[in-house]
């Protein structure tokens, strides 16, 4: 019985009642978009250097889509994770008929909730407020968010697998995490990067993803490329922490 | 008849050997105790009891009934805590509804009195110990594994969690309790099994077991009189003075004896001790120095 459904309703009273998280991964991507898209004009003006697109069209959104699933599921769900293994509360479990992989199966669930619950906030206060468009391919970017949150969530998983200590996990999580979302394009549009940069990005899960969120915002196929990488991601980071999670 | 029967465990991790030769058995209804200094491998031979961890060797036998040890056994382990900001009656509720015949959480949350609204994180050592020994038994077990409970508590918790593990049996759950500290084993435990080193020393009650470590009676007093004719009274073993303190040693109605025999009004700061399970255990273990 991996699929609890008290448990998975518990877990998620229990992430509402850290409000750092909930803020982190829900409120603050939609509140950046719309403050930045609002207060900085040059925001909402066609941008020759994006093709003539506005930087809220499909650029920003799509980066603020990657920092709500990025946090999640290299900060947020590794942390609480290893959280539990070292409090004690997965041996907990493991005493009771419930194996403490319904508890793993809880998290993921709850955090796959939040991160739709987050891009369809981001994306329908875009709309109604910055004119930002529909994404075109609407199927296609359900698929780039599915595929790509497997690839994140996994390489959360296996750092959760790998640390130590929820202290180590922290650090950790955060040290990977920036880098990442740099190279997804954060602060830097992927357009603008120097191309050796650009290439090291392509191969990272957040370059990647990031690259194909704009891409089927923006109306356009995904590169196969992009999500080539994201399937590896996934099936490397997923069978390695598969293998080298520790319930205790 | 035996519930639980634990022959010849060992359990090995690489060159370490954590428990070498472990037998004894459980009968149904009473409060067993396992005792031993910290590393005896206690906890280790009830993990495998629970169906934790697989002996490298040895076969721990279930009694008739006793069919699903996940279901049918409730335990409380060390170093195992809930998330901070789960409260008390949710911790409850959740972890019953992970059993097919689960107790009645709410007539447990009368047991342990807490407030079913307070946090986790907000619990004192001896209220997170009643939650604890809550969770072993919402499951509704035959068997409730109590492991080191009462570490870390002050003697008002400690007293109170004796209390409701007193109360767990009057439930007719069998309780397996794990412990170093002798004074609970006096308290509660019905037989207990000796163990040092991975290896079981005895099985008995406390009390034959404090009668084969010397066990007997002492009496101490204070007295300016003559003692002589204590030697002369059956009851007594032995007679040791020491300036005006007298220490009688004996079996039997000693007590009765030897203030029989006392002259009125030379006797003072009269006092019997008994051999206590300490010593029983001290005798059984040897001189190893106790790194509890």
């Amino acid at each position: 019985m991996l699929v609890h459904k008290k448990l998975i309703l518990t877990e998620a009273k229990l992430f509402l009642r850290e409000p750092a998280a909930v803020f982190f991964v829900t409120l603050l991507p939609v509140a950046l978009l719309l403050v930045l898209g609002l207060s900085i004009p040059g925001f909402s003006k066609a941008d020759p250097a994006l093709g003539g697109e506005r930087l809220v069209d499909a650029q920003f959104p799509a980066m603020m889509v990657l920092l709500s699933v990025a946090t999640l599921a290299l900060s947020a769900l590794p942390a609480t994770l290893v959280t539990y293994r070292e409090k004690g509360v997965l041996r907990r479990m493991s005493t009771t008929p419930v194996r403490p992989g319904a508890l793993l199966v809880a998290q993921i669930a709850i955090s796959a909730a939040v991160a739709v619950l987050s891009t369809t906030l981001t994306l329908a206060l875009g709309h109604l407020v910055l004119d930002m468009p529909v994404p075109r391919l609407l199927a296609g970017f359900a698929g780039v968010l599915l595929l790509g949150a497997v690839a994140l969530f996994s390489v959360g998983l296996w750092l959760a697998a790998v640390a130590p200590s929820a202290k180590v996990v922290q650090g950790a999580g955060a040290a990977v995490l920036f880098p990442l979302l740099f190279l997804g394009g954060m602060w830097l549009p992927r357009d603008l990067m120097p191309s050796p940069l650009r290439v090291v990005s392509d191969f990272t899960p957040t370059g990647a993803f990031g690259q194909a969120l704009r891409d089927t915002m923006g109306g356009h196929a995904p590169s196969l490329a992009h999500l080539a990488v994201l399937a590896g991601w996934a099936l490397v980071a997923g069978i390695a922490a598969a293998r080298m999670f520790r319930w205790q | 008849m035996a519930i639980i029967s634990v022959h010849n465990l060992r359990k090995t991790y690489g060159e370490k050997v954590a428990v070498d030769d472990v037998s004894f058995a459980v009968e149904e209804g009473e409060i067993f105790g396992i005792v031993g200094r910290n590393g005896a491998g206690k906890t280790t031979t009830v993990e495998c009891v629970a169906g934790l961890r697989a002996p490298s060797s040895g076969v721990v036998e279930l009694g008739a009934g006793l069919t699903d040890v996940k279901e049918q056994i409730g335990i409380q382990l060390q170093d195992c805590s809930l998330p901070d900001k789960l409260k008390v009656g949710e911790a409850l509720e959740l972890y019953a509804s992970f059993y097919s015949r689960p107790a009645d959480w709410r007539a447990l949350l009368d047991e342990i009195g807490l407030d079913p609204r307070v946090a986790f994180a907000k619990l004192s050592g001896g209220q997170r110990q009643r939650l604890s020994v809550a969770l072993a038994l919402v499951g509704n077990p035959r068997v409730a594994i109590l492991d080191e409970l009462t570490t870390g508590l002050d003697p008002q918790a400690r007293r109170d969690t004796w209390d409701l593990i007193e109360r767990v049996r009057e439930m007719g759950v069998t309780v397996l309790l794990v412990t170093h500290f002798m004074e609970e084993v006096e308290r509660l435990c019905d037989r207990v099994a000796v163990i040092s080193a991975g290896r079981v020393l005895a099985v008995d009650t406390p009390d034959r077991l404090i009668e084969r470590a010397g066990g007997g009676q002492r009496i101490v007093f204070h007295t300016t009189g003559p003692v002589d004719a204590l030697t002369a009274l059956p009851e007594v073993t032995t007679v040791q003075r020491n300036g005006d303190e007298v220490v009688v040693t004996g079996t039997g109605d000693l007590l009765v004896a030897v203030v029989g025999a006392l002259t009125p009004g030379q006797v003072s700061g009269l006092r019997t001790e008994r051999t206590t399970f300490d010593d029983a255990f001290l005798a059984l273990t040897g001189n190893a120095p106790a790194s509890s």
